[in-house]
């Protein structure tokens, strides 16, 4: 396993340094990810995996401190080891209270990492505030400030003592480190000189306060409160208790929600920006989730699609530097991360280069295609940055270390489908997984919901003045338009793409934008069957007449199989012209030169009702979920039975719950999972779904003249052949392309069929199309005697060619109990000599193993653990490259990238250098603005 | 009725002459008997040719106790049926099932003439608190017919008595062929699936190993009842006299799954349809000499356990020498001394 791709999963803290210019990023199982200048990622894991509460750098130090929800604190550091900096964790503490006080008294809340590097001010629910020694994290008792000695220094009439009770910010002034300002919860704010360990001055807010800043000179600071306010305060020395200088309820006058941050920006023109999160008027808007962003009259709030987890401004770090000219806004999300340009007008969003949002709509399937033609990838980036031009052209705000990896020693693309009928092209060659171009099959389709819908509908004067970002929205307008199967052509850039309702589109690279009609066909698949009736959904409606597809691919044949049942294989011959695809009814194959169906072929069992019927999904979840509704219903029952004979004595309703949840524990044990142990037959359901689809030119009829072939594998356990005429390329448009039965394999173990594989003479397997013509491949041996490898779940058999005979055979089930997943045939290069390489088959199991098989004796080579055998979805993500790479899905929206060979790994290599500190003062000044307390 | 004569012990003659011998003394000139006697070990045996009529002349001692019933009201399974059953014969039966309906008259002591649908091997290799079943679902219609389900056994380790947790039979579906044979029950503990063990291997992985083996299933188990076990001692010079009481039950498994994978290739040929013609069965294809060294372990066994095997007719026309001895004179004695150890092993 070498580098995550994606978004995190369930990210719960961020945290910045602009010393390093690196940005943190923890979630809630643990995780800890670092990232600087494209390519530049370090990754920590938490031993307790726990959620990341909060996360701050050390000033000037490649240091930073996380805080667990399980009040422990963490220091990692970047330190450089063989030539790279690799992220650590160095030490780990918890706070302790004096025996007998309450878990409150200990529990932090807000962290002030002191610009002096060498102390942690930790703010606690008590309202005491702790200080430890950093990097030994070691409690220095007797710089502590507790809640007493603070209000021992205020006016009694003021406060109470439960004024200083829960510390909710702290912040070190910005030109005076012996000055720290605690924000209590309450409201109460005050000024602490660490020196002299006296109260310099309070400040009496009369709201709940959520967040405080500093203005860069430190003549005065801004608290944002829980009732949608915020407040500006003077800090001089001849006032010791000074009054708000302005009091203001941005989204009033109706009651608003929180403001949770404030950022005070200051700039040349002597106009600041101010940036908060939240606020909104609690009844109309209280469930967007924004951060608002005033600068004079300007006033944006920026609607996201997903919570705020939080956000920091990237401003000029320069010590000498007057104002803060703040550059860019960097929020993350829950489902994405956004970046905000602050300097153009009109604030447009930056792209990316990583942390991308896999997920803006479920990830139906993937595809990965190794080593494109350069022509193809300019093409398609040319196509992708038409789309683009709503970003900003800002450069990456985010650019610390060094990224010292080699350069990827190919272009790769991965292709993902998703559930909203869209495929995103990523340029998966090197660390950063970046989206180049998004594609969108919707257009082809009459759909109920208009695509306009989702604009921006807001005039000038709407009042929030909301303006939506991000990506992420994963309702879709229509399950049926979900992809299931990609193939792309990368020599010829024919694109195939089938989805949820039978269709299949084929696509050709276009640079321009164009109007044409989409030739369109229909596949019986039922043909010679009467009496059947399918229960799924409807086919998607169809266009009439031509359709604007914009630069890109652009789809001119779609062929919709009949019943609409969801495609469950694809292949694609961009030399013939020719496009195949199966269902769970049969499969058949389309000339799309010729816009003409060859031949369809049934796969049914006639006893096989239950595939007939509809996705099968459907059916059982329907079941599934009634019989749950039934168990909630019947136990509520029960409970609420018992509760009323309990007369309302809580702990003898809640006796009587455990009770039963007891009763019905034990019942489970009496009924313990089991499992039927019964022979296959021909008669099983879902016998007849295609699972795998092949094109050969090989010798299918006798041994003297070899054709272009068609194989198709089923659930069942049959193999069917087909013999193909293509006619030649002068001819290609004038006569039709025939097809012809030529051989039928059932294998007697009826296991799904889910791998078919011509093997020449050398046993070496056969080209993809076109390879040969673009000199990227030897031609195949057509002299030796061809094997055909049929790999089911359970076994790997070859046979011979043309007289169909078996010849050799591995049995994986029946020795080792898992069950062939995904299998695909790699080629091993040595990393030592460039003139060695094998090709062998990767197999992932359903065990979550991966086993390297030889070709072609089908030895086994290795196997590897790789991912959780419980990790369904991870196993049914994963996706094999040429050369014995993989990716996976760890979670809706990361993959995880792996490698099976030495020769090609992609991995992150980088180096964070200390950058130098040329004024020390200064940039401790700085630094600890920035890294004063954030609260999520 | 009752009679008694004397034999030459030294010249017992052909089965032919004893035979009418019988009816003579008998006075039942024209009546088909069937012959039985029983040997040291208590079973009653057939009588039907030469050799185990020379076998039971042999073992008198010095009375022959020998029984003759009427073939009409014969009752069959009174004969000790032993482990004489051939899988090979299993296959003759189902390629031409045709053939024994078709015959007028059912010999009782010619095993091959019958499907077994189960069997218990190894025996003498297996710790008497082991049971070895072999349920033949091929050619039946019956369902193999059980369920398993995740237990906990106790074990004795070299710590102590341990807990492990170990697959056990959950159900037996009236009716089905696991059932039927009488050799499973409810609550046994699954040790072995066609020589693999289980120990370690999940509920759903060792469901689909019995699932992919299904076709000729051999499960170890340790009986939950443990009464019935085969008494071991008055086995061994008996029907398998080759067994080695040396070979350790520990270290035979893998030798012996990877055999039992090999002869079950027979059963489970795939079959193909070329140009929507008659189905086939696929044949296997002849070594080229440049992959044999390349084949795996489990396929070279394969290959030469077949051979060893192969010849079904002669095994039919030599049934009278006994099996045993046959597959000792095979073709090259030499070179298959492992295999047929195994072989052996598995009678």
């Amino acid at each position: 396993q070498t580098v995550e791709h994606g978004f995190p999963h369930q990210p719960s803290a961020l945290g910045y340094s602009p010393f390093l210019r690196l940005m943190a990023i923890g979630t809630r199982s643990g995780a800890i990810k670092l990232y600087g200048a494209p390519g530049v990622e370090f990754m920590g894991l938490h031993e307790e995996n726990n959620t990341v509460m909060q996360i701050h750098f050390i000033p000037d130090q490649c240091q930073l401190v996380t805080l667990l929800d399980d009040n422990s604190l963490h220091l990692w550091s970047l330190k450089q080891h063989g030539g790279a900096s690799e992220l650590r964790e160095e030490h780990r503490f918890t706070l302790k209270g004096p025996p007998g006080s309450p878990p409150s008294a200990t529990q932090i809340t807000a962290v002030l990492a002191h610009s002096s590097r060498e102390v942690l001010y930790l703010g606690t629910e008590s309202g005491n505030i702790f200080v430890v020694e950093a990097p030994s994290l070691r409690v220095l008792e007797d710089r502590s400030i507790p809640s007493e000695a603070v209000l021992q220094r205020i006016p009694e009439d003021n406060c109470n003592r439960r004024s200083c009770e829960l510390v909710e910010a702290l912040r070190e002034h910005p030109k005076n480190p012996d000055l720290i300002l605690i924000g209590y919860s309450r409201g109460l704010i005050v000024l602490w000189d660490l020196q002299n360990n006296k109260v310099t001055h309070h400040f009496l807010g009369s709201q709940q306060l959520e967040n405080l800043y500093w203005q860069r000179d430190g003549s005065k600071f801004i608290s944002c409160h829980y009732d949608g306010s915020y407040t500006q305060w003077p800090v001089s020395s001849d006032n010791r208790q000074p009054e708000p200088l302005e009091n203001t309820v941005p989204y009033g006058p109706f009651p608003c929600k929180a403001i949770s941050k404030i950022y005070w920006q200051t700039t040349k023109n002597g106009l600041p920006y101010i940036i908060f999160q939240g606020g909104m008027p609690r009844a109309s808007y209280g469930d967007r989730h924004s951060i608002s962003v005033i600068h004079g009259s300007q006033q944006t709030a920026f609607d996201f699609t997903s919570r705020v987890i939080d956000f920091f401004i990237i401003f000029s770090s320069e010590p000498a530097a007057e104002f803060d000219d703040p550059s860019a806004m960097v929020v993350l999300a829950e489902e994405e991360l956004v970046v905000i340009d602050l300097k153009t007008p009109g604030w447009p969003a930056v792209h990316p280069p990583y942390l991308a949002s896999l997920h803006c709509s479920a990830i139906t399937c993937s595809h990965h295609v190794s080593n494109i033609p350069l022509k193809l990838w300019e093409r398609i980036i040319s196509a992708g940055s038409k789309q683009n031009i709503h970003y900003s052209t800002m450069p990456w705000p985010i650019d610390g270390g060094t990224n010292i990896a080699p350069d990827p020693p190919q272009r790769d693309l991965l292709l993902t489908g998703h559930e909203d009928g869209t495929v995103r092209f990523w340029d998966a060659s090197g660390v950063c997984l970046h989206l180049l171009y998004k594609l969108s099959t919707v257009r082809v389709f009459l759909t109920d919901a208009d695509p306009n819908d989702n604009m921006n509908t807001l005039g000038e004067d709407e009042w929030p003045p909301l303006r939506k970002v991000g990506t992420f929205d994963p309702y879709s307008d229509d399950p049926r338009l979900g992809i299931q199967k990609i193939y792309l052509c990368k020599y010829s850039g024919y694109l195939a793409v089938a989805g949820t309702a039978g269709q299949v589109l084929v696509m050709e690279l276009n640079d321009e934008d164009a109007e044409h009609v989409v030739d369109h066909a229909e596949a019986d698949l039922l043909q010679d069957q009467e009496g059947y009736r399918w229960k799924g959904h409807e086919k998607l409606k169809t266009r009439d007449g031509p359709v604007q597809f914009e630069a890109g691919f652009q789809p001119f044949v779609l062929v919709q199989c009949q019943p609409p049942a969801v495609v469950t294989s694809l292949a694609l011959h961009s030399e013939w012209k020719l496009v195949a695809f199966g269902t769970s009814h049969g499969f058949g194959l389309f000339d799309h030169q010729q816009k003409r169906l060859v031949f369809v072929k049934c796969t049914l069992h006639p006893s096989d009702q239950l595939a007939l019927e509809g996705p099968l999904s459907r059916v059982k979840s329907l079941k599934k979920s009634l019989r749950q509704s039934f168990r909630r219903i019947r136990r509520s029952r029960v409970s609420s039975r018992k509760r009323r004979g309990g007369a309302g004595n809580a702990s003898e309703v809640q006796e009587a719950n455990a009770k039963f949840d007891q009763d019905a524990l034990q019942e489970m044990e009496l009924a313990p999972v089991q499992r039927k142990i019964e022979a296959r037959s021909a008669e099983d359901s879902f016998t007849g779904f295609v699972r795998t689809l092949y094109f050969a030119d090989t010798f299918l009829r006798d041994s003297s003249r070899h054709c272009p072939s068609l194989w198709a594998g089923t659930n069942g356990g049959t193999v069917y052949a087909f013999c193909l005429r293509v006619p030649p390329a002068e001819r290609r448009m004038d006569e039709p392309v025939r097809a012809e039965q030529a051989k039928e394999i059932q294998l007697m173990h009826r296991a799904p069929v889910v791998g078919i594989l011509v093997l020449d003479g050398r046993s070496t397997p056969l080209p993809e199309p076109l390879e040969v013509a673009h000199d990227l491949s030897k031609s195949p041996d057509m002299q030796g005697s061809h094997q055909l490898l049929v790999v089911s779940e359970e076994q790997f058999k070859v046979f011979t060619l043309p007289k169909v005979s078996s010849k050799l055979k591995l049995k994986l089930t029946a020795l080792e109990g898992c069950r062939v997943r995904k299998v695909t045939v790699a080629n091993f290069g040595s990393c030592k000599t460039d003139d060695y390489s094998e090709n062998d088959l990767a197999v992932l199991t359903n065990l979550g193993d991966i086993q390297i098989i030889s070709l072609p004796f089908l030895k086994l080579q290795i196997r590897y653990p790789c991912i959780r055998k419980e990790d369904v979805s991870g196993i049914a993500s994963c996706v094999f490259t040429k050369y014995g790479q993989g990716f996976y899905l760890i979670s809706p929206s990361e993959f995880e990238r792996f490698s099976l060979s030495t020769k090609w790994l992609v991995e992150p290599r980088c180096i964070v250098d200390m950058p130098e500190v040329t004024s020390n003062n200064h940039v401790h000044n700085k630094s600890g603005v920035e890294n004063a307390a954030r609260k999520s | 009725e009752f009679r008694r004569f004397s034999l030459e012990r030294s010249k017992p003659g052909k089965f032919e002459e004893f035979y009418g011998l019988l009816q003579h003394v008998h006075k039942i000139p024209n009546v088909d008997v069937l012959v039985g006697y029983t040997d040291i070990h208590g079973d009653l045996l057939p009588i039907n040719n030469d050799d185990n009529y020379h076998k039971a002349v042999s073992t008198a001692n010095p009375l022959l106790r020998i029984f003759i019933q009427r073939k009409e009201d014969a009752d069959y399974s009174a004969f000790g049926t032993d482990t004489m059953t051939r899988k090979k014969n299993v296959l003759s039966n189902v390629l031409r099932p045709d053939n024994h309906k078709k015959k007028p008259h059912i010999v009782i002591s010619m095993p091959q003439d019958f499907r077994p649908v189960s069997s218990i091997i190894d025996v003498d290799i297996l710790p008497e608190t082991h049971r070895r079943v072999r349920l033949y679902k091929y050619g039946t219609d019956k369902p193999l017919g059980f369920y398993i389900r995740d237990g906990s056994s106790v074990r004795v380790t070299p710590h102590g008595l341990e807990k492990v947790p170990g697959i056990f039979i959950s159900r037996l579906v009236p009716g089905g062929l696991a059932q039927s044979t009488g050799l499973l029950a409810v609550n046994d503990e699954v040790l072995e699936v066609n020589g693999i063990e289980v120990s370690g291997k999940s509920l759903d992985q060792v469901t689909d190993m019995m699932i992919a083996n299904s076709r000729n299933l051999i499960i170890t188990v340790r009986p939950a009842n443990q009464r019935n076990n085969v008494v071991r001692n008055s086995r061994t010079s008996g029907s398998s006299g080759q067994s080695t009481e040396s070979s350790l039950p520990s270290s035979t498994p893998n030798l012996l799954g990877s055999l039992l994978q090999g002869e079950e290739e027979s059963d489970e040929e795939d079959i193909i349809i070329e140009d929507s013609g008659e189905p086939q069965q696929i044949p296997k294809a002849a070594p080229t000499s440049e992959s044999i060294e390349s084949l795996s372990q489990i396929e070279l066994l394969h290959e030469s356990t077949q051979n060893g095997f192969l010849p079904s007719s002669e095994m039919n026309s030599s049934h009278s020498a006994g099996s045993i001895s046959m597959e000792y004179e095979g073709p090259e004695p030499g070179r298959k001394a492992l295999e047929e150890d195994g072989t052996i092993i598995t009678l």
